[in-house]
């Protein structure tokens, strides 16, 4: 384990992401918004593993790229050692994206085609003036597990795998504090993303490293993280240290989600038990009132669910840094509240004064990438 | 499982001929059994073969520059021996398949119902009346919300995990014996694939339908699969119980790849057992082992001669170096 | 575990090749009997033009008493010692003007698309980079030059010139070429603007400048330079109608083949031949042209790499 520090190096509070939904054919009139990230906080310390995690469309990718300033963030602001790095534009914003790196999803179209992992490498180092002699490139080649002669080639050369460490010696060659990994091994094969986790691992702790690793697969994302956030639709609704997350897990949908994840292991397969959530993720675009979880939640209450957004809260009993935005989370956990049956709703029809019609399902699906 | 079986799948070989280039031998001699009522995996990574077994199971590969050879039986009739027309009979009628993509696997301009209704009025000859009537009662039964009403909805106004319960009641439309699942929940979110899991189970458990699940996720698998088949550049390399599979895999790549995935019951901070290189250091099958550039277990008789499968006590393996009973 | 060591290694010397996508693309191309069909074409048509004044046994505006011995109404010279393709309607050696016409074909041809090129790939450049208003700006004004035919866009700008010459064919033919690779640009552009890589030199801290014109553009530019081979195609016709229309060059000495093509007509039943030679020529050209851009396409095409 690394060494963490209490300093956080990144605060992110109450960060929005909203992205106009546009229409029209000559003048784009606005028709609604999706929120894509609604009011986000939490600290990422130097030197551990923040994981995000979720499903498609809760807005964790947006978030992600919000904090590397890909995103222009609608609201809230994001401390970065110290700084807010939310307003920056222009050369202020590029000079200190040395500082924070991204390593991307898939790793073939992330990487120029037309360009060899040499030309890949020093392009970043120049941008910022740092030195990039051949013994520093053969270094970063290298630090990722790939020889020298890799220099030479072009991406198209490589496979899935050897893709992925040439995104990461890209991230590296300009020497950043913070890497956000967005789905770092979900696009390689099974037998190869054990190979690029422990990359991460041992480049972490060689070269002090902060990451935030934002994936589906809460196997992944509990195994790199010291601690987990759990987003739903837009917001966090539960953050843990990663064995407390798994342990004791407090937001209904975080054990829902637990529960869903296949182990492969038939014993354990055979005896658990499932929570099946009913229904479909609600469109970002007309998230629900109150918790956002109450459409699809085994455990909610009358009104209170339906009205009032819970937020991030320690429960009585639990330790200090584990959180959730749950209104009835004693209850469920203290067994008071049973789960009870749920009335599937078909996304699309949750908005009843329908001004958006066919509301698209994600993200990607309304900026039509 | 002492029962007939109902495919018989022998020495199957896919062979893609590409003119100026070398052969690509997608599938290598894969042979195995499906009972009726039984779900049995095949599981692998990309390239392994496992979705070109299904589609040749299924005729649905091009006729030009594929050679199938081997032996494809359903319930004693040869499937590669059908004319195209007896297949297409087949097909939908005793053999129907999920795949991985339910948007484009959907006629987009079409409604779900009408898709549905077709395929009963043409296999089941059923009336117009009576074909809707059955779909509702099949929307019903994938547990897609209001039927009626989604009769007439078009594939795009659904989502992801409603589509693909669409697709799986136009696939048991006609009751088949056999259903495919290629990836079936591959696309799509893990609360939403516990719940197309939990579908695909109950109606296998009602229907007798056989079901052949073909995934990348080994958890998948454990949870839902008899038989489990493990492949590797195109041939089976371990096959086994589920439970002595996972139990004991005695195969260098499944005891690896078991070893190599993050699991969330496992410790965390541990470094992963990873497997080295990729599969672009397989070697070909004809006179080595595939997996022998790679495996930790690798003999110099591995890089020379193709080792054989072997059954003992219901295991299947083809390993000259396997890992030992006691290992795990 | 010799023989093993020794194999993995030959395997990786192999791979240490190090070829970019561009020489992959020149592999195919190689291999293609279309491409090559085509190089040949435009390579003959390219040598002849360059060597035009020296194979030309005569000159392009030299008259001969042989020919005009012969030549009155109703009747023109054909073959006979010395001129092989016969006179023409003014008692010019035919075959000298036919090699000559050469290489005011090509110059017309290949000056107007490169021209058309620069300006679209600028008009291209600029809006698909922007974006906002200047994108919306600079379409609207394609979107106007590409709602006129583009023959008829043609005619009227050589019409504006004052006095027809060569040069304002060049440029009424350059600017018919501008908004076809102007929009094209900008939409290879904009993918690209939207694409992993790009987003990816963005979070590196990369100049915006440096990301338009080494990461975006010559991701882009492939399937405008297609559509310049083939647009060189048309911008020979186009020339060779505007020459035919009496746009072109009004220099009765210099020979153009679309301008031969328009003043053998009056002497198609006298005389075929004059017509037939250079219109035989254009379509033969514009055919090679057309061979080359159509495989280079499919060469640069990623998904063609099968």
């Amino acid at each position: 384990m690394p060494s963490v520090e209490a300093e956080p190096l990144l605060q992110v509070n109450d960060l929005a992401v909203h992205f106009p939904i546009k229409q029209g054919l000559l003048l784009d009139r606005t028709v609604g918004y999706v929120y894509a990230v609604d009011g986000v906080s939490l600290e990422v310390r130097r030197g551990e593993t923040y994981g995000l995690v979720g499903e498609s469309g809760c807005g964790k990718s947006t978030l992600g790229k919000a904090i590397v300033r890909l995103v222009r963030p609608t609201a809230g602001s994001v401390v970065f050692d110290g700084a807010d790095v939310a307003p920056l534009k222009g050369e202020a914003l590029r000079t200190r994206r040395r500082r924070f790196q991204m390593v991307f999803q898939d790793p073939l179209s992330s990487l120029d085609p037309r360009q060899s992992v040499e030309a890949m490498l020093t392009e970043g180092m120049r941008a910022h003036g740092l030195p990039d002699g051949s013994a520093r490139l053969r270094e970063l080649v290298a630090a990722v597990g790939l020889p020298p002669s890799a220099l030479r080639r072009y991406p198209h050369e490589f496979s899935g795998g050897q893709r992925q460490r040439i995104g990461i010696a890209r991230a590296l060659s300009v020497e950043p504090d913070l890497i956000v990994a967005d789905e770092p091994v979900s696009a390689l094969d099974v037998s190869v993303q054990a190979q690029v986790l422990n990359l991460l691992g041992t480049l972490q702790d060689e070269l002090r490293l902060t990451y935030l690793v934002i994936a589906h697969d809460l196997a992944v994302v509990r195994h790199v993280s010291d601690r987990i956030g759990v987003m739903y639709l837009g917001g966090l609704v539960e953050e843990a240290p990663s064995q407390a997350l798994y342990d004791d897990p407090q937001h209904p949908y975080t054990r829902a989600l637990l529960s869903a994840v296949p182990v492969p292991d038939p014993e354990l397969e055979d005896r658990r038990e499932r929570i099946l959530l009913t229904g479909d993720l609600p469109s970002p675009a007309a998230p629900p009132q109150g918790c956002r979880f109450h459409t699809r939640c085994p455990w909610r209450q009358p009104q209170r669910c339906d009205d009032e957004r819970p937020q991030l809260r320690v429960i009585e009993g639990a330790p200090a840094g584990h959180r959730v935005a749950c209104h009835f989370a004693e209850g469920i956990r203290d067994g008071v509240i049973k789960p009870h049956s749920v009335e599937p709703v078909v996304v699309g029809e949750l908005s009843a004064h329908g001004t958006v019609p066919d509301l698209p399902g994600s993200v990607t699906e309304i900026l039509g990438r | 499982m002492t029962t007939h079986p109902l495919l018989k799948v022998r020495d199957l070989r896919v062979v893609f001929r590409r003119r100026g280039e070398p052969d690509t031998v997608a599938v290598d001699g894969v042979s195995f059994d499906v009972a009726a009522g039984q779900v049995i995996g095949l599981v692998g990574e990309s390239g392994c073969g496992k979705s070109v077994t299904s589609m040749a199971v299924m005729r649905l590969l091009p006729a030009r520059g594929v050679e199938i050879s081997g032996s494809i039986e359903l319930d004693g009739v040869e499937l590669l021996a059908l004319s195209d027309s007896e297949m297409r009979e087949r097909r939908g009628r005793d053999v129907s398949m999920i795949f991985q993509d339910p948007l484009s696997s959907l006629n987009p301009v079409i409604p779900i119902g009408l898709q549905i209704t077709e395929v009963l009025r043409r296999h089941r000859g059923m009336g117009k009346a009576q074909a809707r009537a059955e779909a509702v009662e099949l929307l019903d039964r994938v547990g897609i919300p209001e039927p009626r009403r989604r009769l007439d909805t078009y594939p795009h106004q659904l989502s992801g995990g409603m589509r693909q319960r669409a697709l799986i009641a136009i696939a048991l439309a006609c009751r088949p014996r056999l259903l495919i699942a290629d990836e079936p929940t591959t696309a799509l979110d893990v609360t939403i694939q516990a719940q197309i899991l939990g579908l695909l189970s109950d109606l296998v458990r009602e229907t007798g339908t056989a079901l052949v699940m073909i995934t990348h996720d080994l958890g998948i698998v454990a949870g839902m699969c008899e038989t489990v088949n493990v492949l590797y550049g195109g041939r089976i390399v371990e096959r086994a119980q589920r439970h002595r599979l996972f139990g004991t895999p005695r195969h260098p790549y499944t005891h690896g790849l078991l070893r190599s995935i993050p699991r969330l019951d496992s410790p965390p901070g541990e470094k992963l057992a990873a497997i080295s290189g990729s599969m672009a250091d397989n070697l070909p099958w004809a006179h080595s082992c595939a997996f022998a550039p790679r495996c930790p277990r690798v003999l110099e008789t591995c890089l020379d001669i193709t080792p054989d499968a072997e059954t003992s006590g219901g295991r299947l393996l083809r390993c000259h170096n396997p890992v030992p009973a006691s290992a795990e | 575990m010799t023989t093993f060591t020794a194999r993995r290694k030959a395997r990786i010397d192999e791979l240490a090749g190090g070829r970019s996508l561009t020489s992959e693309a020149f592999r195919r191309l190689r291999r293609d009997p279309v491409a090559i069909t085509g190089a040949v074409v435009v390579g003959l048509f390219v040598v002849v033009a360059a060597l035009a004044p020296l194979l030309a046994p005569h000159g392009a505006a030299e008259t001969f008493v042989e020919l005009k011995r012969d030549l009155r109404p109703g009747t023109i010279p054909g073959p006979m010692e010395g001129f092989p393709l016969g006179s023409d309607q003014l008692g010019r050696d035919f075959l000298s003007r036919m090699l000559l016409a050469s290489q005011q074909t090509l110059l017309v041809g290949v000056l107007a698309t490169v021209i058309g090129l620069a300006v679209g790939v600028v008009i291209g450049t600029i809006a698909g980079a922007f974006g906002g208003w200047v994108d919306t700006l600079l379409m609207r004004l394609t979107d106007v030059l590409l709602a006129v035919p583009h023959l008829l866009l043609a005619i009227s700008v050589a019409a504006l010139a004052a006095n027809p010459s060569q040069t304002t064919v060049i440029i009424a033919v350059a600017i018919v070429g501008v908004p076809i690779f102007a929009r094209l640009l900008r939409g290879s552009m904009l993918a690209q603007r939207e694409s992993d890589h790009v987003v990816a030199v963005t979070a590196l801290g990369v100049r915006r400048s440096a990301v338009v014109l080494r990461h975006m553009l010559p991701n882009a530019i492939g399937p405008v330079i297609v559509q310049a081979t083939l647009t060189l195609a048309t911008a020979i016709l186009d020339a060779a109608a505007l020459s035919f229309l009496g746009l072109g060059d009004a220099d009765p000495g210099r020979a153009e083949w679309g301008l031969m093509l328009a003043q053998a007509q009056a002497y198609l039943d006298v005389r075929p031949a004059l017509a037939f030679f250079p219109a035989v020529a254009i379509i033969v050209v514009a055919l090679g042209f057309t061979l080359l851009g159509e495989s280079l396409r499919e060469a640069l095409d990623p998904k063609g790499s099968r």
